[in-house]
């Protein structure tokens, strides 16, 4: 296997890195992210089949005949597109953090 | 037979056949035909995700349900949609920075363990599989609608073309035929949108106020509720949606086309763009076609909807746009089956052939061959099917795949990136159970046993009340890996877990 073939990396240097300083702020900036957001896209996803149907309130009127049922469909996408734009903001910190950890490893061992 | 339309299709054909002889200079390595030597751009894999993605049933589809059903037809496209950001927050990252060429390497560089290769390769296959029949039999019956050919010749072409492409092009000729699709396809779509969206004078309030007395449902049409009645079904329906893509392998292994995570990750966002535009102008497409070819002129083409598009295309630009909207679903086609075929014959060639009977010696010449084999016996086998499945209602192998890829695929993905005490008697378990829950599931419900003679494959009473699996299957797949790796002696690799968590969030060992 070619990734067996790693010049100078063993097990050990994993668990070094993993206890590092820098792979663990990585660790939870990632966390303190993903966590939250991941568990509010699955309740707002969710909450459009839960609503339309358990209950008829977005049955009632948004604007003329459009009901709020097509206006919560469409703010779907807008949280997609949205989170998305986030994501991307927020990981250009993580590749920052994964980069220091990448060159604390060549200078430490 | 429709000329426009035969000369387009013929263009297509030619088109692709170019890009294929163009990538077959490339293939000449291993890599270079699973993963298009992992260089493709951010922006080139996001339109090929796209590609991949946004199938006949997508496209020919959703255009049905939306105008038969109206609201409830939207629901696929939303999950589809928000499906990606669990590949964005969860899943594409990691993956990029696990695997190499499949699914399966993603599990093993965690568990290197041949049966649980085996089993990941064998879902592969399987997904692969379900998936690649259900495109083909509408294939068949789409080309023998739009041109008249038997559905026999129709398969055969189809099934003739994505055994080229991937024999000769690999990953490379696989995506640029998908990139170009994508183009096709949103291309296609705008176009319809724009003229459907200028009959209502360019008014969102003006459409919905027209659609609320355009169908013979009224105001139901505008409203939830006209085919998923059952709260817990249309639950289960979301869930397989929104959670089936993170599992499916045909998209998983776009990921190995990129250099890196970052790269991974903007094809992700590339892709969300595109796929979210076009499933918003499938309420134009939907809307367009109940408006202006009508419920009856629809059902009566195909009883599913599926003529929907191509009908509005003829209602509103009469052949021309007729034949070019025809094109634009049989490009749809090709570029979906042949990344299933690519997907199917990685399996059987990198992990079976290579990893497990050579255990990982087999030469770079000898692997590309056994890939190309592979591509041929997949592609023979799927079309065989395909051909007995003529007379089946397949819609059920769309949701079938979908339901294994999120019960049988997701748990195991997720708890080899994120549990520390995740072992191989867990991940047995998950895809074991996940699969079989999820065909079992299948096999008993409604798509498969309906009282009314005609409407399913078997007369007969469901014994599993909901049309798809997901509300039990998923869950059953997280549970299983749960408990297998609790109530397992095995004590959890504490070291090779320490490995994979600095792989997957630093890309350390990637490429090396």
């Amino acid at each position: 296997m070619e990734a067996r073939k790693m010049r100078d990396i063993n097990e050990s240097d994993y668990s070094k890195i993993v206890q590092s300083q820098t792979f663990q702020e990585l660790l939870s900036a990632k966390k303190k992210f993903i966590v939250p957001v991941t568990i509010f896209f699955f309740c707002f996803y969710f909450a459009l089949p839960i609503l339309t149907s358990y209950t008829n309130v977005l049955n009632n009127t948004f604007i003329g005949s459009i009901t709020w049922a097509w206006v919560f469909a469409f703010l779907q996408f807008v949280m997609t597109w949205g989170l998305c734009m986030l994501y991307s903001r927020k990981a250009a910190r993580f590749d920052e953090l994964a980069e220091k950890v990448v060159q604390e490893r060549g200078k430490g061992s | 037979m429709n000329i426009a339309a035969f000369t387009m299709f013929l263009g297509i054909v030619f088109v692709t056949l170019i890009i294929t002889y163009y990538a077959s200079k490339k293939t000449n390595n291993a890599s270079e035909f699973y993963t298009a030597g992992g260089g493709l751009t951010g922006w080139q894999n996001g339109m090929a995700i796209a590609g991949d993605y946004m199938s006949a049933a997508s496209f020919l589809g959703i255009a049905g349900a939306v105008a038969l059903t109206g609201f409830d037809g939207f629901f696929y496209s939303i999950g589809f949609l928000v499906a990606y950001l669990v590949v964005l927050y969860l899943v594409a990252e990691p993956m990029r920075n696990l695997g190499k060429y499949t699914f399966a390497d993603m599990i093993a560089a965690r568990f290197d363990a041949n049966k649980i290769r085996g089993f990941a390769a064998m879902n592969t296959v399987a997904i692969s599989i379900f998936y690649m029949i259900a495109q083909l039999v509408g294939a068949g019956a789409l080309i023998k609608l739009l041109l008249g050919l038997e559905y026999t010749t129709s398969v055969l072409i189809v099934g003739i073309l994505m055994t080229v492409y991937v024999i000769f092009g690999g990953m490379h000729a696989t995506s640029w035929v998908q990139i170009v699709k994508a183009v096709l396809l949103m291309g296609g779509t705008l176009l319809i949108s724009i003229i459907v969206f200028a009959k209502f004078n360019f008014s969102i309030t003006g459409m919905f106020a027209h659609m609320k007395d355009a169908t013979p449902l009224k105001e139901a049409f505008l409203n939830p509720g006209v085919k998923y009645k059952d709260g817990l079904d249309t639950i289960s329906l979301n869930m397989g949606l929104v959670l089936g893509t993170a599992g499916l392998p045909h998209i998983l292994v776009r990921f190995f086309t990129v250099k890196d995570a970052k790269t991974a990750r903007s094809s992700v966002v590339y892709a969300t763009w595109i796929i979210g535009i076009f499933y918003v102008m499938t309420i134009f497409l939907g809307f367009g076609a109940a408006a202006f070819v009508g419920t009856a002129d629809i059902t009566a083409a195909n009883a599913a909807g599926n003529m929907a598009a191509p009908l509005l295309a003829k209602a509103l630009g009469g052949n021309m746009l007729f034949a070019f909207v025809s094109a634009v679903a049989f490009a749809t086609i090709l570029a979906v089956v042949a990344g299933l075929v690519l997907t199917a014959a990685s399996a059987f060639a990198h992990d079976f052939y290579n990893e497990i009977l050579c255990k990982g010696k087999a030469s770079e010449g000898q692997q590309v061959k056994m890939a190309r084999y592979a591509a041929i016996g997949v592609s023979v086998l799927s079309i065989i099917l395909a051909l007995f499945a003529q007379s089946l209602n397949v819609a059920f192998l769309v949701s079938l795949a979908f339901a294994v890829a999120a019960s049988a695929n997701l748990p195991v993905i997720l708890y080899t990136i994120y549990w520390k005490r995740f072992n191989t008697t867990g991940a047995i378990w998950a895809m074991a159970v996940g699969l079989i829950s999820a065909v079992g599931l299948v096999l008993i419900s409604p798509n498969v046993f309906s009282p009314e003679a005609g409407k399913a494959i078997f007369v007969g009473n469901p014994l599993f009340p909901y049309t798809t699996p997901g509300i039990v299957s998923i869950p059953l797949g997280f549970l299983a890996g749960y408990l297998g790796t609790i109530f397992s002696s095995q004590k959890a690799d504490v070291k090779k877990y320490e490995e994979v968590l600095v792989k997957t969030n630093t890309g350390i060992g990637l490429g090396q």
